[in-house]
């Protein structure tokens, strides 16, 4: 094919958006100077059908190989006129547009000047746009698996959505049962369901379907790859109990020499288990798994004559000699959906959580209140004889949240309304119980949110507002040191309780996703989305889709509207089965290469590798682009020192004359 | 046209940052100088320092380069590439003699069509006072 340049410039008057302020006629006669421009045209709506139409017809008669339209942003509709050219039989990638409205017409009002300026950008486009080359957009298949981190209510909402697509899901959870944070919780706001109630089907469910394949107590250790083709790698830690043969009886706990002297993780520290456990009655999977930290034969190498855990199984399930698994699979795509920590609060030392045992946090009283707790559902505080039942009850809401001094500014959106709910729920056990919620404002924002926080106030508790400064101890009772800003009052409040209503925060882990994903966080140190309004599921990293608290706070509902948002994402790319890959990106040429790997170094997205080729007969090494990881960010480009690497469409001898162009052109 | 001197300033644009926040400017119709003229690049982690000299070579006064805030990246890292390389060519260029208000960095994210503005005014006013360029002209354009 003859590939000497016939340019067609299409000036577009947009109406009067461009030709109010810029003499779309002295472009276009300027432009028809320009060397290898053979068509030049002005038209009232370049991206009309009929405008579209024109650049067709040029095509076909005038032999046009490249086209320059010189109108709004390319990132307005460089797409339809991609479209035009495709159309027009000609590569999409033989376009190059000249923005002369929000960066010309718009932005400027002296007619000479503007004008001045479009014939620059004409001129500019023109130079670049004689040097294209055409571009082919590759697709690849998709394996049609998804990878799912994480075994919370994101992470199971996400598995079941794409499992019953009829798609394998490995869901990976790092502890020994699915369930998270929402296992923990007793009732749900604002309704006041039952978060068991209405989780544990759903965690049966993600054991049983024949789709899902579950990996509890397992960490993804590496994932490589691209979108639709990423290899995992899963390490399955030793439980030292064959799966197979645990029934779940619980004989074995009940027998370990450890039993009720380990703080169980499960209950916050205040219910205690035994060496070999399950973390709670409901988990799933229903199997034991031994502690290696604490067990007495795993650490020691001595339990007793033999480990009596051992001699109570029935089944024969113990095997000390097990050693972790690692499996490996290719997905699809991946969703994140790793959860959140809640705020240790004795990162505000003047709260007294570390000084006072009757400081506690939400999700410590959580368990207290749930009838599966470690008091079976009583409030009850400290033990044995000195076991009282606190009346006098106070909560601090924003610990941990708006609060920079702790470099948390953001809001965690669950505290107001989880506080109204165990302000309930106190009410509720502990009656003529005398409870106040000490705040800075209360946001309400949900589905019945404000219906709830009324009703909790009716019920007679009180919100006063102020942002306690102190506590500390007086005799048996805690004071509170406040100012109740409202009535411009200081107060010194005693109380027999202080709950701290304590924020998300991501995970203390939360950098070992990043690594293997290379995903972003933001300013919050959250996992970064795509886009905050247009893509809030998707991330940078194609195939690649966030879910839940990773993300940022979240309730129970936007966390599974989420997770289900997360699979339908990763489902367009499981069904449609195949994938497009950007046609704009790197490319490195082999015969000038001289392997010095620091592009390699430099690519964000592991998307180069050093080989060895031959070059005249001898092995040398050059850096090659996996054309499935490239993003075409060009960052190999720039750093490259011998301008081996390149970027398709950004090469430096398109860039060059336009800098020469606009440098020159005064 | 007034016998002022009007620099000429050749600026080097981020697709998905600053190039869309110029985009902005121009849908929210904010006026700003002419001088400035803008390659889009995808990531100022593209621009090669080169292309800053060689546009001063080719008769550009002032040379602009903008990307996304650092952390803010659509490809994640390069405008923190973008500025080691350019923190560096400002110090290079200093001092091989050229004024520092020639070359500029900034970040501009799409949704600050008004800093956009307050940019090119900004670099246009600094190309000014440092007057017409001369000291890397080459006698013959080269592309």
């Amino acid at each position: 094919m003859n590939n000497k340049p016939k340019i067609g410039v299409y000036v577009c008057h947009c109406g009067v958006n461009i030709a109010r302020t810029v003499d779309v006629e002295a472009v276009r006669e300027f432009a028809s100077r320009l060397p290898n421009v053979k068509v030049v045209r002005n038209y009232a709506y370049m991206c009309s059908d009929p405008g579209q139409l024109l650049i067709r017809d040029d095509v076909e008669k005038e032999g046009l190989n490249r086209i320059v339209v010189a109108s709004c942003s390319p990132r307005m509709h460089e797409n339809t006129f991609r479209k035009t050219l495709a159309a027009a039989g000609l590569n999409p990638y033989y376009l190059e547009m000249a923005n002369i409205r929000e960066q010309c017409s718009w932005v400027h009002e002296d007619r000479e000047e503007a004008t001045a300026k479009a014939k620059k950008l004409v001129y500019a486009a023109v130079a670049k746009a004689r040097l294209l080359e055409p571009l082919y957009e590759k697709e690849v298949e998709v394996e049609p698996a998804s990878l799912v981190i994480g075994g919370g209510i994101a992470g199971i909402q996400a598995a079941l959505d794409i499992a019953n697509a009829g798609f394998k899901v490995y869901l990976v959870e790092k502890t020994p049962s699915v369930g998270g944070r929402m296992s923990q919780l007793d009732k749900t706001f604002p309704t006041l369901d039952c978060s068991a109630c209405i989780l544990t089907p759903k965690m049966v469910d993600v054991a049983n379907h024949p789709n899902i394949e579950l990996l509890a107590y397992s960490q993804v250790e590496d994932i490589s790859g691209y979108v639709g083709n990423f290899d995992v790698k899963v390490r399955k830690k030793a439980r030292y109990v064959d799966v197979d043969k645990c029934t779940g009886c619980g004989i074995c706990a009940e027998e370990c020499r450890l039993k009720g002297r380990i703080p169980s993780e499960f209950d916050m520290g205040m219910g205690k288990r035994s060496a070999i456990y399950l973390p709670f009655p409901q988990a799933v999977p229903a199997k034991y798994t031994i502690d290696p930290e604490r067990c007495l034969y795993l650490t020691r190498g001595k339990c007793g004559k033999s480990p009596k855990c051992a001699d109570a199984c029935t089944a024969g399930a113990i095997n000390f000699e097990q050693q972790d698994e690692i499996v490996e699979f290719k997905v699809g795509t991946v969703i994140v959906a790793t959860g959140f920590d809640t705020f240790d609060p004795t990162r505000k030392p003047e709260y007294g959580y570390a000084d006072y045992d009757n400081v506690l946090t939400g999700l410590e009283l959580e368990r207290l209140v749930s009838a599966s707790g470690p008091t079976g559902g009583n409030i009850v505080l400290g033990e044995g004889e000195n076991a009282f039942v606190p009346k006098d009850i106070a909560f601090i809401k924003c610990v941990g949240s708006r609060d920079k001094s702790v470099g948390n500014e953001y809001c965690s959106r669950v505290c107001c309304m989880y506080t109204a709910k165990l302000a309930h729920l106190v009410e509720e056990k502990i009656p003529g119980a005398n409870v106040r919620i000490y705040y800075m404002d209360v946001r309400a924002f949900g589905k019945g949110f404000e219906e709830f926080y009324d009703r909790v106030r009716r019920e007679g508790i009180r919100y006063i507002r102020g942002n306690p400064s102190e506590i500390f101890k007086r005799g048996d009772k805690l004071v509170i040191k406040v100012e109740d800003t409202l009535a411009a009052t200081p107060l010194e409040d005693e109380v027999d309780m202080v709950v701290l209503a304590v924020g998300l925060e991501p995970r203390k882990d939360a950098r070992e996703i990043i690594d293997i994903l290379r995903l972003s966080q933001s300013a919050d140190r959250f996992y970064l989305e795509a886009h905050p309004k247009l893509a809030p599921v998707d991330t940078a990293t194609d195939g690649v889709f966030l879910a839940g608290c990773a993300q940022g706070p979240k309730d129970i509902p936007d966390t599974v509207a989420q997770a289900k948002g997360a699979a339908s994402s990763a489902l367009v790319l499981l069904s449609s089965g195949k994938v497009k890959i950007q046609a704009q990106i790197s490319f490195i040429n082999e015969n000038t290469c001289r392997g010095c790997g620091y592009c390699v170094e430099i690519c964000p997205y592991g998307a180069i590798e050093l080989v060895t080729i031959s070059r005249m007969g001898n092995p040398v090494q050059v850096g090659r682009v996996n054309e499935a990881l490239c993003k075409g960010c060009g960052a190999c480009a720039a750093a490259c020192f011998s301008g081996s690497a390149q970027q398709k469409s950004f090469m430096d001898r398109q860039i060059l004359p336009q800098i020469a162009v606009l440098g020159v052109m005064r | 046209m007034s016998t002022e001197f009007e620099p000429n300033v050749v600026a080097f644009l981020c697709n998905w940052c600053s190039y869309a926040g110029a985009d902005l400017a121009g849908t929210s119709r904010t006026h700003y100088p002419s001088n400035l003229n803008v390659i889009r690049v995808m990531c100022s982690g593209r621009v090669n320092p080169l292309y800053v000299v060689n546009a001063l070579q080719q008769g550009a006064d002032g040379v602009l380069v903008s990307g996304c805030h650092p952390g803010d990246c659509h490809y994640m890292e390069g405008n923190f590439y973008a500025r080691r390389r350019f923190t560096l060519l400002r110090e290079l260029l200093e001092y091989v003699g050229v004024e520092p208000g020639r070359f500029n960095m900034s970040w501009v994210s799409a949704s600050e069509g008004a800093k956009w503005k307050d940019v090119v005014g900004e670099v246009t006013k600094k190309a000014k006072e440092a007057g017409p360029f001369k000291q890397f002209r080459r006698a013959k354009i080269n592309w």
